[in-house]
């Protein structure tokens, strides 16, 4: 069996979400191989060629591939993927946009966001905003599915697998990069933090997620929001925590001013330790807490920074 | 142009599913379904193209039950001209989903394609990107902004690190998400209205698509439960419990 992994880049570098992917291709058993698929992407190649376990990587270095537009990269994985028996990718927006294309040119099913391997044709996903857990069992001759991050660890850094260069080149040509406007921070990656502290409706505006901020600096913690936050524009939406944002599963996840819909619940509920302040006391947030302050967040959260 | 939207029959999202206690599926008797709140978002932007007259048709189809045609004449009461159900009572995966789709694509040949970017039952986001493959249409995925120029169409995109915007040449095919618009509610004379709008019924077979099945659910379980947590009085006291007892800080 060989197993092929895509990876995750900007071409500079690889993203950890690689690394979590390459752990549940491990667990699958059999030759793993690591597609780098960029513009310009030696640095990336480079970096994949160092996770433990990853046997080869193999480098589509082509102007076509700088924006792994779902199109080019869609042809191209279902043209490599042929040779083998599993294929997987993070489960970001980027692997969610063009694995389902190349699915659907190899004309087999796909498993969207695996949390478990039980075997090679077996694997466990969410259904219904985590509500429940299906077990899937896959006949497709080549199993192609999405990882969710934060249910594996990150492979290590000690490999030192060979790098290929492939000329094979996919250009469809029906679609193009045009702008991209990305949100600047020095805080931890949310879904790689190991502190997540986020802010809902409660938070009132966008600047008193400043008292956020500040709690998250002397933690070292990422920021993120509940969709109430994000809809009123208190911040930007790529830090929405929830079934339609990012899910993360930090050892600590502190919610402040979040009711706890089912949809953010789905984003957040498998961290280690979970904290809520809420001045509600039957917020449905209290139900999955593991420590609950009832407390005008105005007051607690500069509270909390200052006992940090 | 003419817009295609498909829609989903999903249970309403404020239900909490119960796990069926034979671990077979999930219990979906006698709950609340509705329209996939994803579907809505491309109903409402495909009725805004029309009133902006960027759109001249709104085509929207649902593959389900016969009772799915209750969501069709919600997206007809909503300002979609026309509906298509394919009646199936089978649970389709998204592959066969995509190959019925392309299908009526080929057969109405829409400008535009809408459809929610996952639905909330199955959790997939996989439809939209399948049936571009299959019909070699360009995509536009977690659409937050969609403004046709021409032959193309501008799509905004919600990405990890933000916004990215890509143009894509028409006919295409755009996923939405939440952000992209505010759907609107339906009116009683538009509901009463709808229910004179032409609603065509077809079946797989009709279409010519075998439903077939490469994936069998082995198990459902409700996920883990977390245990009761305790109420703490005062922020040091948080501070204290974090430090010493869940030594997370």
């Amino acid at each position: 069996m060989a197993i092929l992994v895509i990876a995750e880049h900007d071409n500079a570098s690889l993203k950890g979400a690689t690394l979590n992917t390459v752990t549940a291709a491990t667990q699958i058993g059999g030759d793993v191989e690591v597609l780098v698929a960029g513009s310009n992407c030696g640095a990336a190649a480079e970096a994949a060629a160092k996770i433990a376990g990853v046997s080869k990587v193999l480098v589509a270095d082509n102007a076509a591939y700088e924006y792994q537009l779902a199109e080019n990269m869609g042809e191209l994985v279902a043209e490599l993927g042929k040779n083998y028996t599993h294929i997987l990718a993070a489960s970001t927006t980027t692997g969610k946009d063009f694995l389902p294309r190349a699915a659907a040119l190899l004309d087999v099913n796909m498993l969207s966001d695996i949390i478990k391997v039980e075997d090679a044709e077996t694997f466990a996903r969410p259904i219904y905003a985590g509500n429940a857990i299906a077990t899937v069992k896959s006949a497709d001759a080549i199993k192609v599915m999405t990882v969710r991050g934060t249910a594996f660890d990150a492979a290590a850094d000690t490999g030192s697998a060979a790098v290929e260069a492939i000329d094979v080149v996919k250009n469809a040509g029906i679609s193009a990069f045009a702008r991209e406007e990305l949100a600047k921070s020095d805080r931890p990656e949310l879904t790689a933090a190991k502190i997540v502290i986020s802010g809902g409706r409660g938070m009132q505006n966008g600047d008193n997620f400043e008292m956020l901020y500040k709690v998250a600096d002397k933690l070292g913690a990422a920021v993120g929001a509940s969709r109430a936050a994000v809809d009123a524009g208190f911040v930007p939406n790529d830090m929405q925590v929830g079934q339609t944002g990012k899910i993360v599963a930090p050892e600590l996840y502190v919610a402040v001013g979040i009711s706890g819909a089912i949809q953010h619940l789905a984003g957040m509920k498998d961290s280690k330790v979970i904290v809520a302040i809420n001045k509600d006391e039957e917020a449905p947030i209290f139900q999955v807490a593991d420590y609950g302050l009832v407390a005008d967040l105005f007051e607690a959260v500069p509270a909390l920074e200052n006992a940090l | 142009m003419k817009v295609l939207v498909a829609v989903k029959r999903v249970i309403d999202y404020n239900v909490k599913v119960r796990v069926k206690s034979d671990n077979s599926d999930v219990d979906l008797t006698n709950v609340k379904m509705a329209m996939n709140p994803f579907c809505e978002i491309a109903v409402e932007e495909a009725v805004r193209l029309k009133e902006k007259g960027v759109a001249t048709e709104v085509v929207v189809v649902s593959i389900g039950p016969k009772v799915a045609q209750e969501q069709i004449r919600t997206a007809l009461a909503l300002g979609a001209d026309r509906g298509i159900l394919i009646e199936t009572e089978e649970k389709l995966e998204s592959l066969t989903v995509a190959k019925l789709l392309k299908s009526v694509v080929e057969k109405e040949q829409p400008q535009l394609v809408l459809m929610g970017k996952q639905t909330i039952d199955s959790d997939n986001n996989q439809t939209g990107q399948m049936l571009g493959a299959l019909t070699g249409m360009p995509q536009g995925t977690f659409a937050s902004e969609v403004a046709v120029e021409g032959d193309k169409v501008n799509v905004t995109r919600e990405i990890d690190g933000g916004l990215r915007t890509v143009a894509l040449n028409l006919p295409a095919i755009v996923t939405t998400d939440l952000r992209l618009n505010e759907p609107r509610y339906a009116s009683l004379p538009n509901i009463m209205k709808a229910k004179r709008k032409p609603l065509d019924v077809t079946t797989p077979a009709d279409l010519g698509v075998e439903v077939k099945s490469t994936l069998s659910l082995v198990k459902v379980t409700p996920p883990a439960e977390r245990s009761a947590g305790i109420k703490v009085a005062s922020v040091d006291e948080l501070v204290e419990k974090l430090k010493n007892e869940a030594k997370v800080l």
